[in-house]
């Protein structure tokens, strides 16, 4: 555990949450793929799991990243992944927010609206698919997660008890 | 708070990124305050971040607009809106922005730490259940199921996100672009973004109405 390049780490964390247009979801792939796929910190197994056990918790979902760090290395991981996730929002969320109120309706704001909406939505699907293959092993696993998405989007259940859902049917074995 | 009917109009435009749970018929209200001392906005965020399971978006709405009258319905719209376009959690960018105008600079940082604070302990708390207890067999199969779970949760999102999307080929075809770059060919983010944003933007400023 001593040898993560926890420098690395944080830059490119930094870069990615600079990335994260519309939301954590949409650097999802980007964190994976770093963590996973291209230094192998942890396995895809575990990826879910802190996912996961991120998701239970209050507070915005991307805290996930938190986990992984305190997973990887204690307190450093923690500030070399949580830092990069404030620094946006306390440089270009300031500046933006202060033009915004100043020039509200300039055309320029509302093409890049406009432009990178349909991205961002390609990249949370891409994000919801990742996620998807990387969580389940079976059929029951992928019924648990289309039956979720249907209740999600007809009722407005707390998640906390689709959890609770979930959890059972692990335990019963199923998945 | 003065609000010219431009303005107005303005906030109209974005209706396309419009959020479940706010009522966009009501009243604005006459004023909305101009400054709350740096505890308050700690508490106020504190309050936000802990009720918030899956999404704070409507404990956000609940808190600034319902309990505590900070903000009027459409000034939170716009503040909400903004912050979804811009890079990182889109209630983060809301609590800076919320933070920035009752106190400034500090005010952001005291708004930042009762959102982000709480949730940083319960997460670290967590990890410490989860390697002291996660590799017993039980917990291992809980665990399973509601990573499936969580799953289905993001996919919700993004097909209530892609209903938003207007019935036009060249914004899903940017969408599918960008969907199979990353999700099937696993290409890094940074290209793929840095491919296709360019373009986005452009046919969006053309076509501008």
């Amino acid at each position: 555990m001593d040898n993560i390049d926890l420098l690395g780490l944080f830059l490119h964390f930094l870069l990615l949450w600079f990335l994260a247009i519309g939301g954590p979801s949409t650097i999802f792939p980007g964190v994976h793929r770093y963590i996973v796929d291209v230094h192998h910190l942890l396995t895809n197994a575990q990826f879910a799991e802190l996912y996961t056990v991120a998701q239970v918790a209050p507070g915005p979902n991307a805290m996930y990243v938190t986990l992984i760090g305190w997973h990887l290395a204690g307190w450093k991981g923690v500030i070399a992944t949580t830092i990069p996730l404030l620094v946006p929002a306390l440089t270009l969320t300031l500046l933006v927010g202060h033009l915004n109120e100043r020039y509200p309706n300039a055309p320029i704001a509302r093409a890049v609206r406009r432009g990178l909406m349909p991205i961002t939505i390609g990249l949370v699907f891409a994000s919801a698919t990742i996620l998807m293959r990387t969580v389940n092993h079976n059929g029951y696993g992928y019924l648990i997660t289309f039956v979720t998405a249907a209740v999600v989007l007809r009722k407005s259940w707390n998640p906390l008890w689709l959890f609770a859902g979930g959890a059972l049917v692990g335990l019963v074995g199923l998945v | 708070m003065t609000k010219n009917p431009e303005r107005i109009e303005g906030q109209e435009a974005v209706g396309a990124l419009r959020i479940p749970h706010i009522d966009q018929g009501a009243k604005p209200k006459e004023t909305s305050r101009l400054t709350a001392t740096h505890w308050e906005l700690f508490a106020a965020f504190s309050r936000i971040s802990l009720s918030s399971f899956g999404g704070a978006i409507f404990w956000a709405r609940r808190e600034l607009v319902e309990r505590r009258r900070w903000l009027a319905e459409r000034e939170f719209v716009d503040i909400f809106t903004l912050g979804q376009l811009l890079p990182g959690p889109n209630v983060l960018n809301l609590t800076v922005i919320v933070g920035h105008r009752f106190a400034g600079w500090s005010g952001a940082l005291a708004a930042v730490a009762g959102f982000l604070g709480w949730p940083c302990l319960v997460v670290i708390g967590m990890g410490m259940l989860y390697q002291r207890y996660g590799a017993l067999p039980n917990v291992q199969h809980a665990l399973a199921g509601m990573s499936s779970v969580a799953a289905g949760l993001l996919l919700a999102t993004v097909i209530k996100l892609a209903s938003v999307l207007p019935r036009h080929w060249r914004p899903w075809l940017f969408g599918l672009v960008a969907f199979a770059g990353v999700g099937i060919m696993r290409w890094p983010l940074f290209w793929v973004i840095g491919a296709l944003a360019p373009g986005a933007i452009f046919f969006a400023w053309k076509e501008r109405d």
